[in-house]
């Protein structure tokens, strides 16, 4: 069995959750497992990747793949896996690999099986673990034919080191279709500046989304925050509605927390959302549609309105810690 | 100006269910236009609004049914509708369901394809991408902000890192987040407008679609089994009566969080 792993970096650093998914793929036992690194520069990285559990490391160095833009890269990784046979794909989720690893199904006719949790191999067949419908119901899903694609939930396996040694590298000549070359990056995503406390340090996270209604109305998160002792967090939708700094997002593509306490206002519960803080301790939240899926995972689940019952429960915390 | 705005029937609300025979969705209650999408028919309406001379055509593959949330497309502002259905399509995973929707968006020949953030049944937010790697255009996913103008757009999208700006040469692709806009309400007006709008519906036969190459056969992915998740322990769900803010802080107290 062989599997070929994507591993996605930012600036120097390869990304956590990709080197997760090398481990898990160097632990289904007798796999040959490689690892690809694609970008600008990035022939360094490859290294670090044999710790992880790749016996090879691919390296695509080129200024055409500076910017994490999918397509080019579906184009290497098709020539990767045509060339040498890869029976097996794997990709950490993430908005990048994501589009990748379906650019790659459509290229290669290959199965991709998405939102895996976990994948085993049994009698040389993998089979993926996949929560769905709103994690209501666990699937076990296949493939038909090789190569199997396979994208893995954020935060699904620890980056573990394993004894491997210094990897074989090997650079890869690359050829790029020429509409993967059109979508072209103006301005990139820089490191945010973080000021103040950071939400992953918190106890207590007070989050809100689209439910509060307004970005006046945050000040409902954030005095229950203070009363609390806590931060204020924040849903993707409302920081792309630029109501809350994305400093403050929590979520696949935000922060992941798990404080003592995440109370959750007004947030439907997305399964984005939820991998960045299904790990707190105790989860309360009030949303006025009995049916959120938000409800699903939480301790305590409310039904009613954030603007009625934030503000007294604000007082009475308030009363109760006497200040 | 052509913009093309992909679709999805879903069912509608809480009735999400396996059917244990086939293994596949229960698609047999009431469905609806997927909601993510509603942000998607709404940015084809804006982009045409600003453009001033655009045509919109709404674009699904289901079952005969899904020309219900058609209708809902039709009825916020788009001009025309287009189904695919056929029941060979019936069962098809990402690589049939693509094959299918390009051969029907590359008859259409638009300058720009729109897709929502994602199906509320699939979560899966990845049918664009191979799409994209079908129709052989440039692909923007994620896009919280989207502008067009001599015959390109521009794209802001959020990443794992922050804020990206990307730049594309129409015709090309993209899918929007669904912090892009407000979707409209249909007005009563748009309602029965909608009826008297253009709608297609095309078979596999009609695209030049090989009924192997879709449906179950043509499939790279499986179903084995399914089973319910552990349940959470004690968790407590209650409705408030004016007596939630209380409730929470006893709660909370029990817990030592307070
Ligand atoms: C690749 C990708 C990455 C993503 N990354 C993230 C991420 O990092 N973080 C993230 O959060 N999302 C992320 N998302 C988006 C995610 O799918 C959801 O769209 C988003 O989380 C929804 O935000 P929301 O809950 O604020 O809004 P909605 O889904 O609109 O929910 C609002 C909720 O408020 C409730 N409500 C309305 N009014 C009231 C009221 N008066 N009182 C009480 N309740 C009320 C409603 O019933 C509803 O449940 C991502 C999506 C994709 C595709
Ligand atoms: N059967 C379909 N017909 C047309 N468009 C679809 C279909 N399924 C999904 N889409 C579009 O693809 C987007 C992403 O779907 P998915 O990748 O399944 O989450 C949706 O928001 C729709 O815009």
């Amino acid at each position: 069995m062989s599997i070929l792993v994507f591993l996605e970096h930012h600036g120097d650093e390869l990304q956590k959750g990709a080197l997760g998914v090398l481990a898990k793929a160097a632990s289904l036992g007798d796999a040959d497992v490689a690892a690809v690194v694609l970008g600008s520069g990035v022939k360094p990285l490859a290294s670090e990747a044999g710790r992880f559990g790749a016996a090879k490391v691919f390296v695509a160095d080129d200024a055409a793949l500076e910017a994490p833009l999918p397509q080019p890269r579906v184009d290497v990784l098709a020539k990767l896996v045509r060339d040498h046979g890869f029976e097996s794909v794997f990709f950490a989720n993430s908005v990048l690999a994501a589009d990748v690893a379906a650019g790659l199904s459509a290229r290669l006719d290959a199965g991709l099986n998405w939102d895996l949790t976990d994948v085993v191999a049994q009698d040389g067949k993998l089979v993926g673990k996949r929560p769905a419908l709103q994690d209501s119901v666990y699937v076990d899903v296949g493939w038909k034919g090789t190569a199997r694609l396979a994208l893995f939930r954020s935060g699904s396996f620890d980056a573990t080191t394993t004894q491997g040694g210094e990897p074989q590298v090997e650079d890869v000549a690359i050829e790029l279709e020429e509409f993967s070359q059109a979508a072209k990056m103006v301005e990139q995503a820089h490191e945010a500046d973080e000021s103040g406390p950071s939400i992953e340090d918190a106890d207590v996270v007070v989050a809100g989304g689209r439910g509060l209604g307004s970005p006046e109305a945050f000040s409902l998160a954030e005095d229950l925050a203070r009363a609390l002792g806590g931060a204020v967090g924040a849903t993707r939708a409302v920081v792309d509605a630029g109501w809350y700094p994305y400093s403050q997002q929590v979520g696949q593509t935000g922060k992941v927390v798990s404080p003592k306490l995440y109370v959750a206002l007004g947030i439907s519960g997305a399964i984005q959302h939820k991998v960045g803080m299904q790990s707190s301790n105790v989860i309360v939240a009030i949303n006025k549609d009995p049916n959120a899926p938000i409800f699903e995972f939480s301790d305590l689940g409310v039904v009613g309105d954030v603007h009625t019952i934030v503000p007294k429960l604000t007082e009475l915390v308030k009363q109760r810690r006497g200040s | 100006m052509k913009i093309a705005v992909c679709v999805k029937q879903v069912p509608e609300g809480t009735s999400l269910k396996l059917d244990p025979g086939t293994k596949r969705l229960d698609r047999s209650g009431e469905g609806a236009l997927n909601h993510f999408d509603a942000n998607a028919v709404e940015e084809a309406l804006r982009l045409k609004e600003s453009a001033g001379d655009a045509e919109v055509v709404v674009v699904s593959v289901g079952p005969a049914g899904a020309a219900d949330a058609l209708r809902k497309a039709l009825a916020m502002g788009a001009d025309r509708a287009l189904l695919v259905s056929d029941d060979a399509v019936a069962g098809s995973d990402l690589v049939a369901t693509s094959r299918v929707l390009a051969a029907a968006l590359e008859r259409e020949g638009a300058d720009l394809v729109l897709f929502g953030q994602q199906a509320s049944d699939s979560d899966g937010a990845v049918l664009w991408a191979a799409v994209a790697d079908r129709l052989r255009r440039p692909l923007v996913s994620q896009a919280a902000e989207l502008s067009v103008a001599d015959g390109s757009l521009r794209a802001k999208r959020q990443t794992e890192f922050g804020y990206d700006v990307i730049q594309a040469a129409l015709p090309a692709i993209v899918a929007v987040s669904d912090a892009i806009n407000e979707p409209r309400y249909p007005s009563l007006k748009g309602i029965m407008g909608a009826k008297k709008k253009p709608q297609e519906t095309l078979t596999l036969g009609d695209l030049g679609v090989d009924v192997g190459q879709v449906g179950e056969a043509g499939s790279k992915t499986e179903v084995y089994e399914f089973s319910l998740p552990p349940s959470r322990g004690d968790s407590r769900k209650i409705e408030d009566d004016g007596k939630a803010a209380e409730q929470i802080v006893e709660f909370l107290a029990e817990k030592r969080l307070v």
